[in-house]
């Protein structure tokens, strides 16, 4: 089947989903985010590729650090950067998202950073595009409801490489409300694509979805099991505002079996190192001790999401 | 058409350079080619300003045309740009485009005092009013050539063309 994300010569045109991207395009996304780090550094914290370019940060849902890394990434890539908080714009006037898109359009934008409560949105936008003639303007999803969040799950792969260098000989376990995460489906398509051999996901019965081990992931219930010796943990936010009906006794219950404190940390290996996409819940899902401990790599993970975010949108822009 | 020796080109760019020498004189080799002659320039004048290294691909002006290819190097100026006199180091002159792509990325680092340009040769076909202060040799070569700098196992290097 043909890849919606890919062009004619197979490259990359918009980010919807890691969810079949080649290895190798991965690869190429981590290869050019690696002199970006390097940007940061500088007097003038700018490069001009994106230089005469219009990026719309279309949020139809609401979010402080992936709307300010994309932000952040697209002027030090020189764009031009209109933020659409459209939550409290048009659509509430009745306008459908198609519209919104044309009107965009009609105002010369190149780039679309879509992020929608609505699995799928982003993909809607770049069919669209594609029926109007116009393979010139480009999407990037920064996260559709429960489907998926490629860029973060890049930005974590960037992190587990940059301190594990190789991935073929990793155990990594995702852990706590798989059933409600975007990042946890990219992140488990990135991991096994990168080749990691040991992919395990941790969590209470209700928060994982039905046949996770299709994705190739061993399940654990028990936190203490599926922690010994993996060489990362990704913690997961436990996110309330999706949860519908009695899924958890009390976020109390849930920190005693799922919240990840020093002592369960410790069947982890030593050099373990634990991260965290944001907005965290202290006390819910990680204890303060270790969120702000030697293991956590939670804050430079925002700093590499920069890079990460800038890669992407070069490459989209040089197809 | 015979090419000159690379390795014996780049002692005539160290001699060329030395009386030119300043105290705060720091040299900048662009990736790869000009690096491998900026590590032997560097050595061979005994500058005491650490080397530094760029890759203006980022700076280039046909990256929509040519995209991003994924071996880029990060940039690495070990030293403050401000005030100091910069020597660029390229191995073979062509269009300009790549020079010019090399200091507008070295103003993103500061205002340097002066900016000169050392290639190992100058091919001719220019696009831009560019062109070098130190320069071992020139010769002509055709727009349907490329000359080519490479470094075997020894590290030592050659001259070679090749079709473009």
């Amino acid at each position: 089947m043909h890849n919606p994300q890919l062009n004619r010569n197979g490259e990359l045109q918009h980010l919807l989903t890691i969810e079949g991207l080649p290895r190798d395009i991965i690869t190429a996304i981590l290869d050019t985010a690696v002199p970006f780090t390097e940007v940061a550094e500088r007097e003038v914290k700018k490069l001009p590729l994106l230089r005469g370019k219009s990026v719309f940060n279309l949020f139809f849902e609401s979010s402080t650090r992936t709307r300010t890394t994309f932000e952040i990434a697209a002027k030090r890539l020189s764009a031009d950067v209109i933020n659409l908080n459209i939550t409290t714009s048009s659509t509430t006037k009745g306008e459908t998202l198609l519209d919104t898109i044309d009107n965009l359009c009609a105002m010369q934008a190149d780039m679309f950073v879509v992020r929608h409560a609505s699995s799928g949105a982003p993909y809607l936008i770049a069919q669209h595009l594609s029926a109007i003639g116009r393979d010139d303007i480009h999407v990037i999803n920064a996260g559709d409801g429960r489907h998926a969040h490629p860029t973060q799950g890049l930005l974590d792969m960037y992190t587990i490489r940059h301190y594990k260098k190789d991935f073929t000989g990793l155990t990594v376990a995702v852990v706590g409300d798989i059933l409600h995460s975007r990042v946890a489906r990219s992140q488990i398509h990135a991991l096994t694509t990168l080749g990691v051999p040991e992919v395990r996901v941790i969590g209470p019965k209700t928060l994982l979805p039905a046949e996770v081990e299709k994705l190739g992931v061993h399940v654990f219930h028990d936190m203490r099991a599926g922690l010994k010796d993996v060489d990362v943990v990704m913690m997961l936010r436990l996110q309330n505002e999706r949860m519908q009906g009695a899924l958890l006794p009390s976020p109390q219950e849930f920190f005693k079996y799922y919240g990840l404190t020093l002592d369960k940390l410790e069947l982890a290996k030593p050099d373990a190192i634990v991260m965290h996409p944001g907005p965290m819940n202290r006390g819910v899902e990680i204890d303060s001790a270790v969120a702000d401990g030697p293991h956590a790599v939670i804050l430079p993970q925002v700093t590499f999401g920069i890079a990460v975010r800038m890669a992407v949108m070069s490459i989209l822009a040089a197809h | 058409m015979p090419l000159p020796d690379a390795e014996q080109l780049c002692r005539q760019l160290a001699e060329q350079i030395r009386p030119h020498i300043t105290p705060h004189a720091a040299l900048v080799g662009i990736h790869t080619g000009g690096v491998w002659i900026a590590e032997r320039l560097h050595r061979a004048l005994g500058l005491p300003t650490p080397l530094g290294t760029i890759d203006p691909a980022f700076y280039r002006d046909d990256f929509h045309r040519s995209g991003l290819h994924p071996q880029l190097r990060p940039s690495d100026i070990p030293f403050d740009v401000a005030d100091r006199p910069i020597i660029i180091v390229d191995d073979v002159l062509y269009t300009g485009r790549t020079i010019r792509a090399a200091m507008n990325e070295l103003f993103d680092y500061g205002r340097p005092a002066r900016i000169d340009l050392a290639v190992l040769v100058d091919r001719g076909g220019r696009e831009l009013p560019i062109c070098a202060r130190f320069c071992a040799h020139v010769m002509n070569i055709p727009p349907d050539k490329n000359l080519q700098l490479e470094q075997d196992e020894q590290g030592l290097l050659t001259l070679r063309i090749i079709d473009a």
